[in-house]
């Protein structure tokens, strides 16, 4: 009954973030300020039923609910949606949520029919309060990702209005280059450390399980990759001043390597990160 | 007498066009002299800026005054006539006077509203009445034509929300910058232009300006207007390191800056972004710099774009200054027809028949009794005095003189006729109203 009640929360939540981003790609066609604050309304709504969803199945579950791909991409999609509010909060850009509202609902709707199964074998390790703290983190840092993504694309659009010199459409109600570029570079000033802590903390965590540090899972090579791959994006930035374009262009292709570390690596290696 | 235009403009020829036929400096008076000694051309303005060349004129016969003039325009700047022939066009009567008050009014400028070509308008004709290149009906037709844009300035809208370029330069930078209090501006050369551009960026709160021109003085004489820092004209690509936001004008024929040069200048300034405006015709930065990344080069004519967002907003006023356009063109019109020697005659002679009979019949009213020969006689009289009187004016006027569009206001001047009467006491209204503002 409860589980019932749950997957109302769920289902619900996931029409929320759809109609907030046909809302939104309705708004990047033929848009009006007002309707900008109606789709951050439906992702509001959205959000509050998704937190419902996730501290149900915190209950249920007996510990953070990220043991499965479906919890875990549910609560990365969670995190987005944290940080989304956060940015338009502070920036106000109006048309962020046409570009990362679409992300969001992709995510939602691979969550869904991805098993919600939980695997027993992994209870264990999973009582360590260390994997709340690295998955946590993890995600968070991902979702920056996620957001510079977002603002790389939108980032490429406007610089694309300003240099081809055809002002017309979104033009106007783009934000300014220099926002987005800055708005891009401080979220990966804020993944960065984030998944540099998460991987810190992952290592700290398969020692206190396994007593050691690194098991050659393909999942924690990759999250070395996308580590690597933000660590050249801000010594590119800081040493030769890759900005703007260039910056937005990694970010995009971070944030691409992040996706597959997330699922692929999952669909194809077969590990412990793997939880099914 | 046929008023006729000929131009081309930033809808119709590209800038590498426009660059060809300006006349800019001394090319201006030469030109201005050699319309003037040519026996097609009676009276001529011209009015070249960097959105537009429009020769003015006064013609005997459109057909060929036209071709007189295209030919004169190419051989003058040494370019075939096919090359600009598609860019030219021409009007005469109604649509010549429409256009010309268009162009004064700014509706037919890149940045409709924007106030900069109302003054180009009147240093050409400043220049013309100088150089006594135009006569009666251009001077009229200018004059009217100022007339007429501070009209439409003042009874629409039209001109609120656009100061030309600098307002488009503006709106960009902020696209492209966000904040400009942060910004370097740096300003290249002089002109109208640019120094209102600058002007404008400067309220918009830049943070430090530099100024460089060829002549020292003129740069100092800049930065202390703006609060700038001089920089020496020899030395300004260094300074471009620390540049934002530049706008380039000089009379360069040439380039003055290339992309090998921007490519170092970027690496020193870490690729931060930059903004580069060049209002110069001929260019003076080459496009291709735009191809570096983080470089935002723009050129006169791409300013065309920026301008597009406004037109919406502005249309509404347009069609209000358009109507007002069509009624001032009527007003004009109705003068000019008046000009002919036809109505002027048969006004003179109604004039004079009125006069005559108003007098007659005072005269016979006192005159009590007398015989009906004797009234005839005095009619008759009255009749030849007022004839012979008139006869020397009407048979100046009938005559083919090359002065006749002189004479005949002279004469509508001088005996009061009607319209031109009514017009003539407006036109005086107009100067001291010019002159007040200057």
């Amino acid at each position: 009954m409860q589980i019932e009640i749950n997957n109302i929360f769920f289902e619900s939540a996931i029409v929320f973030y759809l109609i907030a981003s046909i809302t939104g790609v309705v708004v990047l066609l033929k848009g009006k300020k007002a309707v900008s604050r109606l789709i951050i309304g439906l992702a509001l709504a959205g959000f509050i039923l998704h937190t419902a969803y996730i501290a149900v199945r915190y209950i249920e579950e007996g510990h953070f609910p990220a043991s499965n791909l479906h919890d875990a991409s549910s609560l990365f999609t969670w995190c987005i949606v944290v940080l989304f509010f956060v940015i338009e909060y502070r920036y106000k850009l109006g048309l962020l949520g046409s570009f990362i509202m679409p992300i969001v609902s992709v995510f939602m709707l691979s969550s869904s029919m991805l098993p919600i199964k939980i695997n027993p074998s992994l209870d264990p390790m999973l009582n360590s309060y260390w994997f709340s703290i690295h998955t946590i983190l993890a995600f968070l840092g991902d979702a920056a990702f996620a957001m510079a993504f977002g603002i790389g694309i939108m980032y490429l659009i406007q610089e694309k209005y300003v240099k081809s010199k055809h002002l017309s459409g979104l033009f106007q109600r783009l934000p300014s280059l220099q926002t987005l570029d800055e708005i891009n570079y401080r979220l990966i000033t804020l993944g960065f450390p984030l998944l540099t802590l998460a991987i810190i903390t992952g290592v700290i965590w398969a020692k206190t399980v396994w007593g050691k540090s690194l098991q050659g899972d393909p999942k924690e090579l990759w999250s070395f990759a996308t580590w690597l791959i933000y660590a050249l994006v801000l010594h590119l930035r800081l040493t030769v001043g890759w900005r703007g374009r260039k910056a937005a262009i990694l970010s995009i292709i971070g944030f691409l390597i992040v996706i597959f570390t997330f699922f692929g690596v999952n669909l194809i290696f077969k590990g412990f990160h793997a939880f099914s | 007498m046929n008023i006729l235009v000929i131009g081309l403009n930033h809808k119709t020829a590209d800038i590498e066009v426009r660059e060809k036929v300006a006349f800019d400096g001394p090319k201006l008076g030469e030109a201005a002299e050699i319309f003037k000694n040519s026996l097609e051309v009676k009276e001529n303005v011209i009015l070249s800026t960097c959105n537009r060349v429009e020769i003015y004129a006064v013609v005997r016969d459109i057909a060929s005054g036209a071709g007189h003039i295209k030919k004169i325009l190419s051989d003058y700047h040494q370019v075939p006539l096919d090359f600009i022939d598609k860019s030219l066009y021409v009007y005469s009567g109604r649509k010549a006077l429409n256009h010309i008050f268009r162009v004064a009014s700014s509706l037919d400028s890149m940045i409709v509203g924007e106030p900069q070509i109302l003054g180009q308008l009147k240093d050409a004709f400043d220049f013309a009445l100088q150089k006594k290149s135009s006569g009666v009906l251009l001077n009229k037709l200018m004059k009217k034509a100022i007339s007429v844009a501070k009209r439409i300035r003042t009874e629409t809208k039209i001109a609120e929300n656009a100061v030309s370029i600098s307002f488009a330069a503006v709106e960009l930078a902020k696209k492209i910058f966000e904040d400009l209090s942060t910004k370097t501006f740096f300003l290249i050369g002089a002109g109208e232009m640019a120094e209102l551009a600058a002007r404008h960026l400067i309220n918009n709160g830049v943070k430090d300006v530099f100024v460089a021109n060829r002549t020292y003085e003129r740069s100092v004489e800049l930065a202390r207007e703006f609060n700038g820092k001089v920089v020496e004209f020899d030395n300004f690509v260094q300074e471009l390191i620390d540049a934002d936001i530049v706008i380039c004008s000089t009379g360069a024929p040439h380039y003055i800056l290339v992309k090998e040069q921007m490519h170092k200048i970027m690496k020193q300034r870490k690729n931060s972004p930059m903004f580069i405006i060049d209002i110069s015709v001929p260019r003076n930065i080459d496009p291709e710099i735009n191809d570096i990344d983080n470089i935002y080069l723009y050129d006169i004519d791409d300013m065309d774009g920026v301008v597009e967002i406004n037109i919406q907003e502005r249309s509404k006023e347009a069609e209000k200054a358009e109507r007002i356009i069509d009624a001032e063109v009527d007003t004009f019109l109705k003068w000019h027809t008046s000009l002919s020697a036809v109505p002027t005659i048969v006004s003179l002679r109604d004039k004079a028949e009125a006069i005559r009979k108003e007098e007659l019949g005072i005269t016979l009213r006192k005159l009590n009794g007398l015989k009906e020969e004797e009234i005839r006689a005095i009619e008759a009289l009255t009749n030849s005095i007022v004839h012979k009187l008139i006869h020397f004016p009407t048979s100046a006027l009938k005559s083919e003189a090359e002065d006749k569009d002189i004479m005949v206001d002279i004469v509508r001047r001088l005996f009061d006729l009607d319209i031109s009467g009514g017009s003539e006491s407006g036109n005086r209204r107009e100067s001291e109203t010019d002159e007040k503002e200057s």
